[in-house]
């Protein structure tokens, strides 16, 4: 289809945006999928990660959203009164009812002059919010606004979601080009509505479609997203430093970046998913986050998230002088992953709210 | 039910959001509007660091209604960098030992819930020991 490939489907703002700092939160509990593995199947079978990180018992989304948030404005050096939006991705907002932005805006001193709203598009809530964030500072309507992808997902027990369905997140508050560590050259979005993953009101555990989940939903949008981004940019994958996909799994992202033309010492620093498990709203911008904890001013970026229900967001970003002194400013990713405590399933079972108490 | 006090409070409860006297520049928290060290108005409000360390501590195993689900747990007098002394949790302690003296930063967590599963999340501050970034 010809009309893919034209430049016109490029998201690109009238006043050029960027990134002013970013955050990455990471809880310190990890569950080995070893463990899952010993409940269930009797240790057979190969592991789809190594482990997964779990919130503590007084985490969730708002307080996971806060650090990160916390750490993307300390990088910025802004003052919170200029954040004019707070939006947050996520599919594990602590109420139905009651927005986790208000919280996050309240506690980073952001009120009351700010929009705030919670997003909701399975793991590309966090991306839709940097998208709508871009067009919001590119606009002019405002000169800073915070986006945030995080989650505490769960998986049912024994299902094989449970073996990933991690936590952690990230946050990026997007500013003026002139005032930002990496320079966003263009979106674009791929949406079909297809159902490989979902949720019911009032259900616990989300349900999947089995086979549907690989090649129509993620495979699908994120080739097209990426080849059509690529394609609108006059660009190949061999202009990119870096690379980041969704991460659902360890062997999912390695296939894309494989069929979008990348290679392994591409996608190494952004994959992290054996180590923290697929932090949904959260799997892709935090795998941005340890990117530019170490990337060099000058180096492109490639990302691409994967939301299921289902669509794919596609960023081109090229990194600035500015990352040098940003990003010691706040704790970096690789940090957060280091801090570790490991649990077993009966520690795990309680922190997830899996046992009965009454 | 006490949703008012939660509304009131949550400016210091979620960001240690506290007061600096005009007249003699001592920090307040929590904050009283009146400064203890000269008798002073002070109503200016002060975002303190979130930066300190243990003064004392002690572990619960019996705790108040409400905190059930959270036992064990610490609780410290946390002297602040800027003075104050707070009384709080301390969290994420994996297996550090905690000790008088060791430094701590504010988090913001989950204190506990109004009731059951209906009623509102209290969010709060508590504190971990510093390990993580620029310090
Ligand atoms: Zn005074």
């Amino acid at each position: 289809m010809d009309h893919n490939h034209n430049e016109n489907l490029l998201l690109k703002p009238n006043r050029p945006v960027g990134i002013s700092g970013y955050g990455a939160y990471v809880p310190r509990y990890r569950l080995p999928a070893s463990e899952v593995a010993r409940i269930w199947t009797d240790s057979q079978g190969s592991l789809p990660i190594k482990e997964k990180s779990v919130p503590g018992l007084d985490e969730d989304v708002a307080t996971m959203s806060i650090e990160a948030a916390r750490n993307a404005m300390q990088r910025a050096g802004v003052p919170p009164s200029r954040v004019r939006a707070v939006w947050v991705g996520s599919e594990s907002h602590p109420y139905a009812v009651k927005p986790t932005s208000t919280l996050v805006a309240e506690a980073i001193g952001a009120v009351p002059n700010v929009q705030a709203a919670d997003w909701q598009f399975a793991c590309k809530a966090g991306t839709e919010a940097m998208v709508a964030a871009i067009g919001f500072v590119g606009s002019g309507m405002a000169d800073y606004a915070l986006a945030i992808g995080m989650d505490t997902a769960q998986g049912r027990p024994g299902d094989a979601l449970e073996y990933t369905a991690g936590a952690g997140g990230a946050a990026f508050l997007l500013g003026p080009a002139e005032d930002s560590l990496a320079v966003i050259e263009a979106t674009y979005s791929y949406v079909t509505d297809t159902p490989d993953f979902w949720r019911r009101p009032y259900a616990k555990y989300p349900e999947h479609g089995q086979r549907f989940t690989g090649e129509p939903a993620y495979f699908t949008h994120i080739i097209e997203a990426g080849n059509a981004l690529m394609q609108a940019t006059h660009t190949t994958a061999q202009d990119y430093q870096y690379a980041v996909f969704h991460q659902p799994n360890t062997k999912f992202p390695q296939r894309a970046a494989q069929m979008l033309g990348f290679q392994k010492e591409q996608i190494q620093t952004g994959l992290l998913v054996p180590l923290i498990g697929n932090t949904y709203a959260g799997a892709a911008i935090i795998g941005l986050t340890a990117i530019l904890d170490i990337a060099q001013p000058g180096d492109r970026i490639l990302m691409v998230s994967f939301g299921s229900g289902a669509g794919s967001d596609a960023f081109a970003l090229t990194v600035t002088d500015a990352i040098r002194e940003r990003r010691d400013r706040a704790p970096h990713t690789q940090e957060y992953i280091a801090r570790r405590t490991q649990i077993d399933y009966a520690q795990y079972a309680r922190m997830r709210g899996k046992l009965v108490m009454k | 039910m006490e949703i008012s006090r939660h509304w009131r409070l949550r400016k210091q409860r979620y960001g240690l959001m506290g007061e600096i006297c005009p007249h003699c520049e001592a920090k307040l928290f929590p904050p009283r509007d009146i400064c203890p060290e000269c008798g002073g108005e002070a109503k200016t409000l002060y975002q303190f660091s979130g930066k300190g360390e243990v003064y004392s501590y002690t572990t619960i195993y019996e705790p108040p209604a409400g905190y059930e689900e959270n036992a064990p747990y610490t609780v410290a007098l946390v002297k602040l960098d800027e003075g104050p002394i707070v009384t709080a949790q301390l969290t994420d302690l994996g297996e550090e030992q905690v000790q008088i003296g060791t430094p701590v930063e504010m988090v913001t967590r989950r204190l506990r819930q109004d009731g059951d599963e209906r009623g509102m999340i209290i969010y709060g501050y508590k504190f971990r020991p510093v390990g993580l970034g620029p310090h």
